[in-house]
């Protein structure tokens, strides 16, 4: 019970830190933090309308933070889930608009395996080089991040064009499209939400309850130790880095089939960093993860609100860096935490 | 056959050579910065944030004293501090130093974009605010060929080239550079016989603060005399590439640099032939040749090269 409180103080103790460095970078442009925050408070939760607008948000952005969760337990550091986010979707969006003969019942499995797919074998190209030459997997999951990129400007520039103004692919068809649990005005909250606590589901069962997830785990924890004990550690790291880009690919496709319908230029927009600190906040537990994903998404979409006040939207990917740092060098915050039960 | 030739025509080009030389430049930075940090043992791919972040402060003081060079200067200050910090959760906390350097470059992307609206009241990118010019070499430029390639280039070529020098004099001809390479070997040994160990790997990833930062001093005031979001664009990471490609040598990082410059001006030279008839679109595709050649180069290069014994593992005085 202690060691679970403990864990669960870092990352909180952690987000207050932050929350309180930015509101001093806030005061340092001339504005009111307190207001700010405010206005970000409101723009998350203050309304039924922005409640499921953070909910929505907050969707791609669990599965991207099981992404980078899972590969963080399986000991690889997949900074890549930027680039299998969009290649699932691009992948997905290519073939989903000739569903259209299809009943949903076949298209919506069919799309979402197609987004898993894809994103899966982005990543297992890391994993694969990985484990057969040692290239590290930040350095190749950064540039497979930048491939998709380019490739995406292709697709939507080139075969996949539609329509005139910015690149964008065609519709997906009406059939592969995620059913609509609940409508408040403008905003759709599509049956993604489900998908991203299967996905956690998934997570939590297969790493506790499986011989695969034991192995994976195994090898993340001590590589040597896994190989002397008879497990292949290249064929577990090449899993896990697919199975960390099929969550990936699956935040990518379900944002497809839940909120755009299409392919825009950039679809993954910095949700698959936001999932490195999703899963750094979440100390790499599913339940910790949604709550990070929340807390997150919630933070997006208030930052959108404080955008009328003159504070930057960036704001929130500052508050995200000091949050990493401070998790990643924990000493500093068991130290003041220490600190306060002393003087306490 | 007109492909061929097409291809024949650019290397016969000097603008080729002089494009490449450009397109290394940064890199070289880059990969001399991850050199200095990682052969004392401490991994940095903060680089590519430290790189943005030197892009931007060169632009903010060229933009307030209107002096390009006080603006270089800056961007050093800049890259300092950060390498600082980083440094910081790295030797005095132990922290993750691959966690901690994405920290890094998280919080430069954040901060460049939340100071763009405050100080030049436009998001995304600046107007031009002020470019170092190239310099001629009287007498050089006159050289046929090699005139029309270096006669006549940004200063920063040559500091790049400069940096590589005494970088690698540093490291190989001096007592400092010995004790640098210790301490990324073995810690405990270099500990036993007196050297201070966080004092050198402080020093070392400071100094990768000051080569990145001139990078992207480089890409902003040295190049195109603006700021734009997110310009660093992955050369943060293609000069790590380039450090384990130059097996953690100033020279071999320099060469491997050269060696990426080349390739990137090849690809760039191609999309403007008029032999090749390329659609608009299809320019994106050229753009991941020099990624995918990274990915190619480190999985080749990486099971032979071989990085400092201690890299990436926190040190902890015992007893």
């Amino acid at each position: 019970m202690k060691k679970m409180l403990e864990s669960i103080a870092v990352p909180v103790i952690a987000v207050l830190i932050a929350l309180v460095i930015s509101a001093f970078v806030i005061l340092a442009i001339g504005k009111n933090p307190i207001q700010a925050y405010k206005i970000l408070l409101h723009g998350a939760f203050g309304s039924k309308q922005a409640i499921i607008d953070t909910l929505i948000k907050s969707t791609p952005l669990i599965l991207t933070g099981l992404a980078v969760g899972f590969g963080f337990r399986a000991g690889v550091f997949n900074i890549g889930a930027e680039g299998q986010m969009g290649m699932g979707a691009l992948v997905a969006a290519t073939f989903a608009s000739n569903f259209g003969g299809l009943p949903p019942a076949i298209a919506i499995p069919l799309t979402l395996l197609l987004g898993i797919a894809a994103g899966a074998g982005w990543a297992a190209i890391a994993g694969l080089l990985k484990a057969k030459t040692g290239a590290h997997e930040v350095v190749t999951t950064i540039m497979l991040n930048w491939i998709t990129t380019y490739i995406a400007s292709f697709m939507v520039t080139g075969p996949l064009v539609t329509g005139y103004g910015s690149p964008k692919s065609p519709e997906i068809s009406t059939s592969a499209q995620l059913p609509i649990l609940m409508r408040v005005g403008a905003m759709e909250l599509s049956a993604g939400i489900l998908i991203s606590i299967l996905a956690a589901i998934f997570m939590y069962v297969f790493l506790n309850k499986t011989t695969t997830g034991y192995e994976i785990k195994a090898v993340g924890f001590n590589p040597y130790a896994a190989e002397y004990g008879g497990i292949s550690v290249s064929k577990n790291i090449i899993l896990a880095m697919a199975i960390s880009g099929a969550l990936a690919g699956l935040a990518g496709v379900t944002e497809l089939m839940g909120v755009h319908h299409r392919f825009l230029g950039e679809l993954a927009g910095g949700k698959g960093f936001d999932g490195i600190s999703i899963a750094l906040i979440g100390q790499n537990n599913p339940i910790g993860i949604i709550f990070a994903a929340i807390l997150i998404g919630a933070l997006r979409t208030g930052s959108n609100e404080m955008q009328f006040m003159g504070v930057s939207k960036y704001i929130v990917m500052i508050t995200q860096a000091i949050v990493i740092f401070l998790v990643a060098a924990d000493r500093i915050v068991r130290a003041i935490y220490a600190r306060k039960k002393v003087t306490a | 056959m007109r492909v061929l030739e097409a291809i024949l025509s650019v290397f016969i080009n000097p603008q080729f050579y002089k494009i490449a030389l450009t397109v290394a430049t940064p890199l070289m930075f880059a990969s001399l910065g991850g050199v200095f940090s990682e052969i004392t043992g401490v991994v940095n791919i903060a680089l590519e944030g430290i790189i943005l972040m030197g892009s931007f402060t060169s632009i903010v003081f060229t933009h307030i004293t209107g002096s390009v060079w006080f603006g270089v200067l800056m961007a050093v200050v800049s890259g300092m501090l950060l390498a600082l910090l980083h440094a910081w959760g790295s030797i005095k906390w132990c922290g993750n130093q691959v966690v901690l350097g994405t920290a890094i470059t998280l919080l430069s992307q954040g901060l460049t974009g939340f100071l763009m609206e405050p100080i030049f009241g436009q998001p995304g990118q600046t107007d031009f605010i002020g470019r170092i010019d190239e310099i001629t070499i009287p007498g050089l430029v006159k050289v046929p060929f090699i005139g029309q390639v270096i006669g006549e280039i940004s200063p920063f070529v040559y500091i790049a080239f400069g940096c590589v020098a005494f970088g690698w004099w540093l490291i190989y001809k001096t007592k400092l550079g010995l004790r640098m390479r210790a301490v990324g070997e073995n810690p405990e040994a270099a500990d036993t016989l007196g050297i201070n160990v966080y004092a050198i790997r402080y020093f070392g990833v400071i100094m990768s603060g000051v080569f990145a930062s001139l990078a992207g001093a480089y890409l902003s005031v040295g190049e195109i005399g603006q700021f734009k979001e997110l310009m660093s664009g992955g050369r943060g990471f293609i000069g790590l590439a380039a450090m384990i490609v130059g097996n953690w040598n100033p020279v071999g990082a320099m060469l491997a640099s050269l060696f990426f410059g080349f390739f990137g001006a090849f690809s760039n030279q191609l999309q403007s032939l008029q032999q090749i008839q390329v659609a608009a679109n299809v320019k994106s595709l050229f753009d991941t040749i020099p990624f995918i050649l990274t990915i190619v180069v480190v999985a080749g290069v990486v099971g032979r090269s071989r990085g400092p014994a201690a890299d990436g593992v926190p040190y902890e005085k015992h007893g």
